[in-house]
């Protein structure tokens, strides 16, 4: 007797299974671990498990912590925001100027940077930003300015082109679809109705598009929040965010209690803002329904 | 009365596709016109070339007197209901509707008035506030309609407006446009690859193929006098002969295979007759049988029924006579006391030359 003979719901259950307890595996216990901990001590290298709240005290009550979580949001809005406004003209050619036969090779193009790993597209940006870097070697041979700038790498800066860059496929993709959705004729239609080519962006274009550009910045806000290499290698002393907070507590204070706090605290600011945001997009829809 | 639209030797290129060969047209003020023939016959690219969204090849273009090149679509005097319709999806039904009236100066109150009215008008009274998304095709068919007509256009655009409805609703929508074009007084023209369409809707129609217009008249005379085989089997249903023009000058005498001899009118030969074989039209519907009984009137050819399709109101049959290639569709109505005679009866065809057709070969 196969599972094909089974019940309905017998066979859902047999279906479901695996990837069930593959998200169990390795989210629901992690996050359960991680929540255990934020209410313990860190005693040397054991754990004091008694129940505490004094974790989230040092959190509510010492600025540092506050000021870490501010940036975070001000960093990942920022980077959010470049990104996307950076993706929808490049997600909008691809879909209204690049013949159709050539779309999917430009899609295939954009991916590429993802061939590379991660932290050598990141060292690949302080080669360039860098005090000795090709931005700098230019400026300063073609006389432009006279000593290398400063002001370009380990800073918020260079934290948010950074970003930008390693960010910006997740931004043009759902752009992209959402472009691909829309009906020609409805451009057409508005040209017809007396719109010329920006009106009828502003009109027809941009507003049908909203759904994709929505997707983009929560699918790029919530990961960049998160992110504590970038701003490691490319912030310096100033461009520290909550997640190399996270990442000290853990791996060089040793203290994963707190730590482990600070992360659910900033997930709890994170799903916030995320949920707020999605209100106010249904809202919105809703109301031009 | 002067043309209100003007076409001059308009030509289309695609690459290597000549889409448009040469159109010639002048659509008069009022009137509602159509563009009929098979797909890809070039109808919707000219009637794109009338809205501005594609550019002339070569040729001229005018719209009210007025020299249409380098004229963008929304500078036009042209609105278009698209086969799709093109309703937008974000905007209820009265913003679809008020679209096109952002520029208008008129206050706000009045403008909503003038939205109210033109969906009263297509049948749509209170479906203001109502979801684009959430009409059926005959409903979104009719935003489209308001739409475009709220602007008062002086041409309205129709690309298949009717091809995605079901029978009925097409039916129906049929003679509301017809209607509502007497009302409004605009220009219609009207695509479509429906002839019935075409010859129930129409002032003038005309007729393409392979981006040339084979003929241009009012649908009785597209109808009954086709100048060529191609619009004649492109329009109803036609039986075509062969036989030979005898004579072609003061008289036109023919001589029409296992039919006979006869004499034509030169109203008969559209596209001219010139002595030679040639091909002969005729409708079913002018040819009839000699039932059983009946005394024949006129000049009759025996033959054989050979296939009998019933229709419920018609029958129509084929009937085998010797000397003619083809059977011939007879198309009679169901009278009463007449039987449906079945297949293998001897029966007499009644013809006259005065329905024959000579066409162009």
């Amino acid at each position: 007797m196969g599972i094909l003979d089974a019940s309905p719901r017998v066979r859902a259950a047999a279906l479901t299974a695996p990837p069930f307890l593959y998200t169990l595996l390795l989210l629901a216990f992690p996050l359960g671990a991680v929540i255990l901990i934020s209410f313990m001590t860190q005693q040397g290298v054991a754990l004091d498990t008694t129940f505490t709240t004094a974790n989230y005290q040092r959190i509510a009550t010492e600025p540092i912590f506050g000021a870490l979580i501010g940036r975070s949001l001000l960093v990942a809005s920022l980077v959010t925001l470049v990104t996307v406004v950076l993706a929808y003209p490049v997600a909008y050619y691809v879909s209204f100027h690049v013949r159709p036969e050539r779309k999917a090779l430009w899609l295939f193009i954009i991916t590429i940077p993802f061939w590379t790993s991660y932290l050598i597209r990141v060292f690949l940006w302080r080669i360039i930003l860098g005090f000795n870097g090709v931005v700098n070697t230019a400026l300063v041979s073609l006389g432009i300015v006279d000593e290398p700038l400063t002001f370009i790498l380990y800073n918020l800066n260079s934290v948010i082109i950074t970003l930008a860059h390693a960010y910006a496929v997740f931004a043009i993709l759902p752009i992209y679809v959402a472009l691909e959705k829309i009906d020609r004729s409805l451009l057409e239609a508005a040209q017809d109705l007396g719109e010329n080519r920006l009106t009828t962006f502003l009109r027809v274009t941009l507003p049908l598009s909203i759904p994709g550009v929505v997707g983009a910045l929560l699918i790029v806000f919530i990961p960049v929040i998160g992110d504590y290499v970038t701003p490691e290698l490319m912030g310096g002393p100033g461009g520290r965010v909550a997640a190399n907070m996270i990442q000290i507590q853990f791996l060089q204070l040793n203290n994963w209690p707190l730590g482990a706090a600070l992360a659910l605290v900033v997930m709890m600011v994170v799903g916030l803002v995320a949920a707020l945001f999605g209100l106010v997009f249904f809202r919105w829809l809703r109301r031009r329904a | 009365m002067t043309a209100l639209i003007e076409l001059k030797g308009i030509h289309k290129h695609y690459g290597d596709y000549h889409a448009l060969r040469g159109i010639d047209l002048e659509i008069r003020k009022g009137e509602f016109f159509s563009l009929l023939g098979p797909s890809g016959c070039g109808k919707t690219t000219l009637l794109r070339t009338i809205a501005g969204f594609e550019a002339p090849s070569q040729g001229t273009l005018r719209i009210d007197g007025r020299d249409m090149q380098g004229v963008p679509a929304n500078l036009r005097p042209t609105n278009m209901v698209f086969q799709s319709y093109a309703i937008f999806p974000h905007l209820s039904v009265a913003q679809n509707v008020a679209f096109g009236l952002r520029r208008d100066p008129r206050p706000r109150e009045q403008k909503a008035r003038a939205v109210a009215d033109a969906l009263e008008m297509v049948g749509l009274g209170g479906y203001g506030g109502r979801a684009a998304h959430a009409l059926s095709g005959g409903q979104r068919q009719r935003v489209a309609l308001a739409r475009a007509l709220i602007l008062q256009p002086k041409v309205l655009l129709l690309d298949e407006p009717l091809s995605a409805l079901d029978k009925k609703m097409r039916e129906t929508m049929q003679v509301e446009l017809i209607k509502l074009q007497r009302n409004v007084g605009i220009t219609f023209i009207l695509v479509t690859h429906d002839q019935e369409e075409a010859l129930i809707m129409s002032d003038r129609i005309a007729v393409m193929f392979e981006g040339e217009i084979a003929q241009m008249a009012d649908p009785e005379t597209l109808y009954r006098r086709p100048n060529s085989r191609r619009v004649a089997s492109f329009i109803g249903k036609m039986n075509f002969l062969e036989g030979r023009v005898d004579e072609a000058g003061e008289r036109i005498l023919v001589d029409v295979a296992g039919l006979g001899r006869g004499e034509v009118s030169p109203e008969q030969a559209p596209a001219g007759a010139t002595p030679g074989p040639t091909t002969f039209g005729v409708r079913p519907e002018t040819l009839s049988i000699v039932y059983p009984g009946e005394e024949p009137q006129g000049r009759v050819a025996p033959g054989i029924v050979d296939e009998v399709v019933y229709y419920g109101d018609m029958t129509y049959y084929d009937v085998r006579i010797e000397g003619v290639a083809e059977p011939l569709t007879i198309s009679m109505k169901n009278l009463m006391g007449r039987p449906v005679l079945d297949v293998g009866t001897p029966v007499g065809v009644i013809w006259d030359e005065k329905s024959l057709v000579v066409l162009s070969r």
